[in-house]
């Protein structure tokens, strides 16, 4: 009886990859595939250490180390960067590979049936082609939209006046919410200065009976931060009106018509996102074409920071109403940086793109019928 | 049978001899020196196997050892999930040591996590390539070391000498076990003020997966009250 199950289970999941591969080939994605096996430095590069608490990672002596494909994301851009031309779509399936040592409920293997857009015109065209192709997948299922944009929070850091070096570090942490608040703390004085650097700046002779040189990391580099530390020490602290509307814009959550009205009113203060928030709306606007009416969508202005750590604009997800304790059901944005830090020096190529796991739909709609 | 599994070498062996031998069990090996046999007395229904410390949590989660002693740090760092398999009956009282982040002592301007993490993007920037952290303790400090939101570093092997690596120039940082700290300083390296990993030391673990038969059980508990844990 198992073994029924698990192929009447089997087909329908195949029934399910193979439409929306359709959907996504109809749209004008290009089937592109991807090796299972990715080399493990670019993707060390782009996400850190990180990774190796998500991905598997194995090795040869010849090749060194590989990474079991953690998404497609990665592979597909560096192959649109080799070969394509834009504006390209491109469509694929397969299964990606996900360590879950905190929660061995979750699988570790699981199929992704994605779509992603490379197009140096109209984002908010493209963001709300993607978005609306990816809910059309899910119509009717009982899932719940979640949108967001990272794209305003980039914008806010960039604008806060004070040191290039402390913009630097924020926008370091902008997908780890708990060290950027920490940097925010220190940098507004709310947090007081470690004893240990404090004694360190008051030292006029702070190499007195140092310990030897040991170690790649040289003289030149310590004495090179301890003058970074000085200057930032003599820096005023951020202002307290600019650090409210950092909370205030990160406190936004409501329905993206709300939203949109909040962020405009902080943008008459916070003037740095404003070309952010007209993007917003212009993207509002087209999801609004495409029949997602702004009052009808959630933003978080928070959302996809911890998650998705190659997003820089819009961002999103559907999540299954009655099953808090899944993953998403699908995610997707814009990451039109990736492609800058992925191309070496060729630029960025702005792309958007969207994930479906099929195996959750199946289950979702199996539920739901 | 109950099989009681005691790391096989060296002080840990002699320390976990005595602290069962304090509470009327006996423990010995048997044979030559070079045998791994070992027998208890003092308790019925309990078998003595004679392993690698390293192996123990291991062997627990499997279920083929019902108890065993090993550090804190081996069981957080080799069992994800850890209290889904094996239950702490009692801390042992030695085996102290500490699983700290250490870095030169040149550097003089590093001290915290928070500046270790501004100067792993500079050394990025600077050298192009990560900051490298030499260790075996690859979950622990990697785990440790994301919540702490520090970023722009690696993580490269070291299973021996990890405090020679920063001289050798094949890592720039270490994590590794302490407990007094004089092999670091001798190296010329120091502690993180806040770069407390875990603190460890030898601990007597019970199997949660571990299959008892009613005789296990009786022997199980006499054992227990015998050593006073119950």
């Amino acid at each position: 009886m198992a073994d029924a199950g698990q192929t009447t289970d089997d087909a329908r999941l195949r029934a399910r990859v193979a439409t929306l591969m359709g959907a996504f080939r109809d749209a004008g994605g290009v089937e592109v595939s991807a090796p299972v096996l990715l080399p493990a430095e670019a993707l060390l590069d782009l996400y850190g250490e990180d990774i190796r608490g998500r991905a598997y990672v194995t090795s040869d002596a010849l090749r060194g180390e590989q990474m079991l494909r953690p998404d497609f994301t990665v592979p597909v851009v560096q192959r649109h960067m080799a070969e394509g031309a834009e504006p390209a779509r491109y469509a694929y399936a397969g299964p990606v590979f996900r360590k879950q040592e905190q929660d061995p409920s979750r699988a570790n293997e699981y199929p992704q049936v994605g779509y992603e857009v490379f197009a140096r015109s109209a984002p908010a065209e493209t963001d709300a082609e993607v978005f609306a192709l990816i809910a059309a997948q899910l119509d009717g299922l009982p899932v719940r939209a979640v949108t967001g944009d990272i794209g305003i929070l980039m914008a806010a850091v960039r604008g806060l006046e004070t040191t290039d070096r402390r913009r630097t570090a924020l926008m370091r942490h902008i997908w780890r919410p708990r060290r950027f608040r920490a940097l925010l703390d220190r940098f507004a004085g709310r947090t007081p200065v470690p004893a240990s650097r404090a004694r360190l700046l008051a030292e006029d002779h702070p190499w007195t009976g140092a310990a030897p040189q040991i170690g790649l990391r040289g003289r030149a580099e310590v004495e090179a931060r301890i003058a970074a530390l000085r200057e930032d020490a003599a820096e005023p602290p951020l202002a307290a009106e600019a650090l409210a509307l950092l909370d205030a814009l990160l406190a936004v959550r409501e329905t993206c018509d709300f939203a949109i009205e909040r962020l405009r009113d902080l943008s008459v203060d916070l003037v740095s996102i404003r070309p952010a928030v007209d993007r917003l709306a212009a993207r509002l606007d087209a999801l609004d074409a495409r029949g997602f009416a702004p009052g009808s969508l959630e933003f978080e202005a928070n959302y996809g920071r911890t998650s998705m750590e190659y997003y820089d604009g819009f961002v999103f997800g559907f999540y299954a109403t009655r099953r808090p304790d899944w993953p998403p059901v699908a995610t997707g944005g814009r990451y039109d940086a990736l492609t800058e830090r992925l191309g070496q020096g060729a630029g960025a190529i702005p792309a958007v793109g969207g994930v479906v796991r099929p195996d959750l739909v199946v289950a979702l709609d199996g539920a739901g019928t | 049978m109950i099989k009681l599994g005691v790391p096989s070498k060296g002080r840990l062996m002699e320390k976990t001899f005595d602290w069962f031998a304090r509470r009327g069990v006996t423990l010995a090996r048997s044979g030559s020196d070079r045998e791994y046999a070992a027998t208890v007395s003092g308790a019925e229904g309990v078998s003595l196997v004679l392993l690698s410390a390293g192996e123990i949590p291991r062997e627990l989660a499997a279920g083929r050892l019902h108890l065993g002693v090993t550090g804190t740090d081996l069981v957080h760092e080799r069992l994800p999930l850890w209290t889904d398999v094996v239950t702490p009956l009692a801390e042992m009282g030695f085996g102290h040591a500490d699983l700290v982040l250490a870095v030169p002592a040149c550097w003089i301007d590093v001290d915290t996590l928070d500046d270790l993490d501004a100067a792993a993007a500079a050394f990025r920037a600077e050298h192009g390539h990560r900051l490298r952290v030499a260790t075996k303790y690859h979950r622990l400090v990697r785990g440790f070391l994301r919540d702490a939101g520090v970023a722009d570093y690696a993580i490269v092997d070291s299973q021996g000498a990890t405090e020679g690596t920063v001289a050798n120039l094949t890592a720039e940082m270490i994590a590794d076990i302490t407990s007094t700290g004089e092999t670091l300083r001798a190296n010329h390296l120091k502690i993180l003020s806040d770069g407390l990993v875990l603190k460890s030391q030898a601990t007597l673990w019970k199997s949660r997966v571990a299959n008892l038969t009613k005789n296990d059980r009786a022997a199980l508990a006499a054992l227990v009250a015998q050593l006073g844990l119950d």
